[in-house]
């Protein structure tokens, strides 16, 4: 390889790593490592450690411990900077490492949480986070209070130095007697006009080692005699296994055992154990490629009958019907039924998985000493217990490796799937270490998939043409009907819509489905933000208004939806009077406790091909601790929900899933992913919203209302590549 | 069978079936794990290496397809030292998210900048169809694209 050009800000970025100042790096326990030591944390060479989050070497380099899943949003550089912000130490000292979760366990939960989930890192974790940075820093400067003879208060704290008067010294100095320091009284954490570094744009931390290969995931983890499992479930969810027949397998190469796995009476969960035949071998296409030639006899069971179809007509039945009331205005249906001009929809999204780029897997080690797992959750705490249980061992026993995971999107919450349940059962079964893995077909058809829903909308134009009465009612499939993401979180894009409507009533209908399904990135708020903010575009054509302003005056008194419409208006130039084929369109929703609007741009040629040119994204999500980290989520955000609007939609048939395959589940490509402007309109204050998830509800209805604009054809269901777009 | 792999200047002799795809060769019997499964029909690129320095996906080549050719994969694209002009602009840029997609996605550009140091956006869309990212990272990685060109036309310049 020959050498690279030194341009002045490569030279300063190659002199700062070859001179020892940027010290990024990961600890990630490896196998043999991970199986001499007892409790893995306490052999850090990374010198005192200060709390459980950090610990200062004699050099003054500081490793900070990060509970949370790195999947992509940027946890180890956020929790990093939140830490380095209240400790105040140069950012070029700081690496990240992930923290333990048999410590966590063992400490009697030391890090509080390490679920990583609902856009809350920061949103809703910052106090406890700062607090550990904080709370380090007056234990330092105690320290050298002690040390020089003077009161705590009248200490500096700066970029890793201690200062009073003539005194001066190094945290480095300070850590291990600091280490030893409890604090009368811990100390609050700063307000956002006391940052210094909490704001800035910076890079994140982990971009080196995801440029190179050397990041590692839990599909990469190794052990000594590890074998692979590739694994098959019912195609049907919670189908039984009949029989297989692995004669015809049994002499391939490297093929070592099949095994049957049995799902438990009465446990239903998402991560517990269906009926399944796991094909081991010494490696795992000779594993893959063998079970895909077993003979294998499955009992679907009613579930056989269910399709696409067959859960549109349950919903229209379902429809007919009254539901549980989420929101109630009392004289809504009066005035409804009374009303002179009454607008009516349905719309309806149907279903889709997560399709994470890191299919399913876990390796799992079950000795008698110890259990080692490496899986890919959003909860490193949760996949513990599952091996524990599984294992039929102590929690204590059992360590998970945290390493870098290939996307979660909600897919891993709560521990993840039963993937951690298989590789631990393989594991005990056949006494050594175990990596399964489930081919991407098998991702797709045994995902904790994301549900449909088909909601009626209605509306009665009053005075100004503006709505007097807003009536919703919406079906939810979910397994066995039974609530998996609470009305609060999936219905609050109709339930919490700030639109000032007088009468406004809410109904929402469970029904049940065999399909698993759990939260989604941005849970509910994709599905019924899409209806409500179509249906709103309707509602203000209807009645004589351009949908910005109907918005804006729907919103009035509503300070930080303004500030969002308002900034919207300014920045994207929105506008209703382009040329047949060109369309704008607006959307605005709210998600994790942030206020988030777009701004689409499209081109829909005659015979009907879209383009989706531009979205321009607005955000309220109070404050925000690193721009550039918060405007890649939000474009992540964008290519998210665009590539279900547009191209997704899982189809039931028999039962099962036709899609099998990013062939059958396309997912957006380079070309398709329009330009994204990014805007915070931050209102600051007690807010704290997410950042993660909000971008991506606003957008499919914001493209959609602009088709509307381009083409006069209104769009209410998704994806749109199955609408006939053509005009002439 | 056994087959010889040029793998980053390294020949290795592996015992395997001729129809294993160079995929599970690279990452199960040489440990090298920067190349991901992520579909195994050549649907989403993160397999993506080079063959002889074309871009080719691993998951549906079989080993007896690369023998007497030169395999590089991300590990070998560049060094810690000396990254690969694609590298340093992803860094510089700040691209991966998850990451897991962006070893195939970084060879792929690379190799699309071998051939064409001056891609156009069509250029780009057009040579990176094949890799998926579900982060959609897809903006940051055109601008790598072109920072790395930047990089690249600058290194090739006259002293």
């Amino acid at each position: 390889m020959s050498a690279v050009p030194i341009t002045r800000r490569h030279f300063l970025k190659v002199t700062a790593a070859a001179g020892g100042g940027m010290l990024i790096g990961f600890y990630i326990p490896d196998a043999e490592a991970a199986s001499v030591q007892p409790q893995p944390w306490t052999a850090l060479p990374q010198g005192a450690e200060i709390n459980a989050w950090l610990a200062i070497d004699k050099d003054g380099n500081v490793t900070i411990r990060v509970p949370h899943t790195e999947m992509g949003q940027g946890a180890l550089t956020s929790v990093s900077m939140m830490i380095a912000e209240e400790l105040h130490v140069d950012w070029t000292r700081v690496r990240a490492v992930f923290a333990d979760a048999n410590r966590h366990l063992r400490n009697n939960n030391e890090y509080k949480t390490m679920f990583t989930a609902g856009s809350a890192l920061v949103r809703r974790q910052h106090p406890h986070i700062m607090q550990a940075g904080a709370s380090a820093r007056e234990r330092l400067k105690e320290a050298a209070a002690r040390a020089w003879g003077v009161d705590r208060k009248e200490i500096h704290a700066r970029q890793g130095t201690l200062s009073f008067g003539n005194f001066s010294g190094t945290y480095a100095q300070f850590a291990t007697a600091a280490a030893a320091i409890t604090l009368p009284e811990e100390p609050a954490i700063k307000m956002p006009a006391e940052w210094w570094l909490l704001g800035k744009p910076l890079h994140r931390l982990d971009v080196d080692v995801k440029s190179n290969g050397s990041a590692t995931y839990a599909i990469d983890a190794q052990m000594p005699g590890m074998v692979y499992a590739a694994v098959k479930a019912c195609p049907v969810p919670w189908g039984r296994l009949k029989r297989f027949d692995d004669s015809a397998i049994k002499s391939r190469p490297g093929i070592l055992a099949t095994i049957a796995l049995k799902a438990m009476p009465g446990k239903t969960d998402n991560s517990d154990l269906q009926d399944a035949v796991a094909v081991v071998g010494d490696s795992w296409w000779r594993a893959k490629t063998a079970l895909d030639q077993l003979p294998i006899e499955w009992d679907t069971g009613a579930a056989a009958s269910v399709s696409t179809e067959s859960q549109r007509v349950e919903a229209q039945r379902l429809l007919d019907q009254a539901g549980v009331v989420v929101t109630e205005g009392e004289g809504t249906l009066a005035a409804i039924a009374a009303g002179e001009k009454v607008i009516t929809a349905e719309y309806d999204r149907p279903w889709e998985t997560h399709a994470r780029m890191e299919p399913i897997n876990a390796t799992v080690n079950v000795t008698p000493e110890r259990v080692d797992v490496w899986s890919p959750t959003q909860d490193q705490s949760v996949a513990l217990q599952l091996a524990a249980d599984q294992a039929g061992r102590h929690p204590k026993d059992v360590y998970v490796h945290t390493v870098f995971l290939g996307g979660g999107f909600g897919g891993n919450g709560g521990g993840g799937t039963a993937v951690t349940r298989q590789a631990t059962e393989l594991s005990k079964k056949l006494q050594r270490p175990v990596k399964a893995i489930w081919s991407r077909e098998e991702d797709i058809a045994q995902d904790k998939q994301r549900p449909p829903n088909v909601t009626r909308l209605a509306a009665v134009l009053g005075e100004r043409g503006l709505p007097s009465a807003w009536f919703t009612r919406s079906v939810w499939f979910t397994q066995d009907g039974i609530e998996r993401v609470g009305p609060a979180t999936a219905d609050y894009a109709i339930s919490n819509m700030p639109y000032q409507v007088p009468n406004r009533r809410h109904e929402r209908i469970n029904a049940k489905t065999h399909i698993p399904v759990t939260t989604h990135r941005a849970p509910g708020t994709n599905q019924h933000g899409f209806m409500t903010e179509c249906f709103v575009d309707e509602v203000a054509l209807a009645g004589g208004w351009d949908p910005l302003d109907w918005r804006l005056e729907m919103t009035k008194g509503l300070a930080d939806w303004q500030l969002v419409l308002k900034t919207l208006k300014e920045k994207a130039g929105f506008r209703t009077d382009l040329p047949k084929g060109q369309g704008m369109g607006v959307a605005i929703v709210e998600d994790h406790g942030s206020i988030c609007a777009a701004c689409a741009t499209v081109r829909v040629s005659r015979a009907g091909e879209l383009v989706v040119a531009k979205v321009v994204i607005v955000i309220d999500s109070g404050h925000v601790i690193n721009p550039h980290n918060a405007a890649e989520q939000l474009e992540g955000g964008v290519a998210w929900e665009l590539t279900h609007a547009w191209l997704g939609g899982l189809e039931l048939r028999e039962g099962r899933f036709v899609n099998t395959n990013f062939d059958s589940y396309p997912l957006l490509r380079m070309s398709q992913m329009p330009a994204v402007e990014v805007h915070f309109a931050l209102s600051g204050g007690r807010k704290w919203g997410g950042i993660g998830e909000p971008a991506g509800p606003p957008v499919p209805p914001a493209v959609a209302n602009a088709i509307w604009f381009a083409t006069g054809k209104r769009i209410r269901s998704t994806p749109f590549k199955s609408h006939d777009l053509s005009w002439s | 069978m056994n087959f010889a792999l040029t793998v980053n200047g390294a020949i290795h002799d592996l015992a395997v079936e001729a129809d294993t795809p160079l995929l599970w060769a690279l990452r199960e019997h040489l440990q090298l794990t920067g190349t991901k499964y992520g579909c195994g029909i050549a649907q989403c690129g993160a397999c993506t290496i080079h063959l002889d320095g074309r871009p080719v996906r691993a998951c549906v080549t079989p080993v007896s397809a690369a023998v007497g050719k030169q395999i590089t994969t991300i590990e070998g694209l560049g060094t810690k030292d000396h990254p690969h002009p694609v590298q340093l602009a992803w860094t510089e840029v700040g691209v991966p998210q998850c990451g897991y997609c962006q070893s195939g996605q970084i060879m792929s550009a690379a190799a699309l900048l071998a051939e064409n140091p001056n891609p156009t956006d069509a250029d780009i869309d057009a040579a990176m169809a094949g890799n998926l990212c579900r982060c959609g990272t897809y903006l940051r990685i055109r601008q790598g694209i072109k920072e790395a060109a930047i990089l690249m036309a600058n290194k090739s310049a006259p002293k």
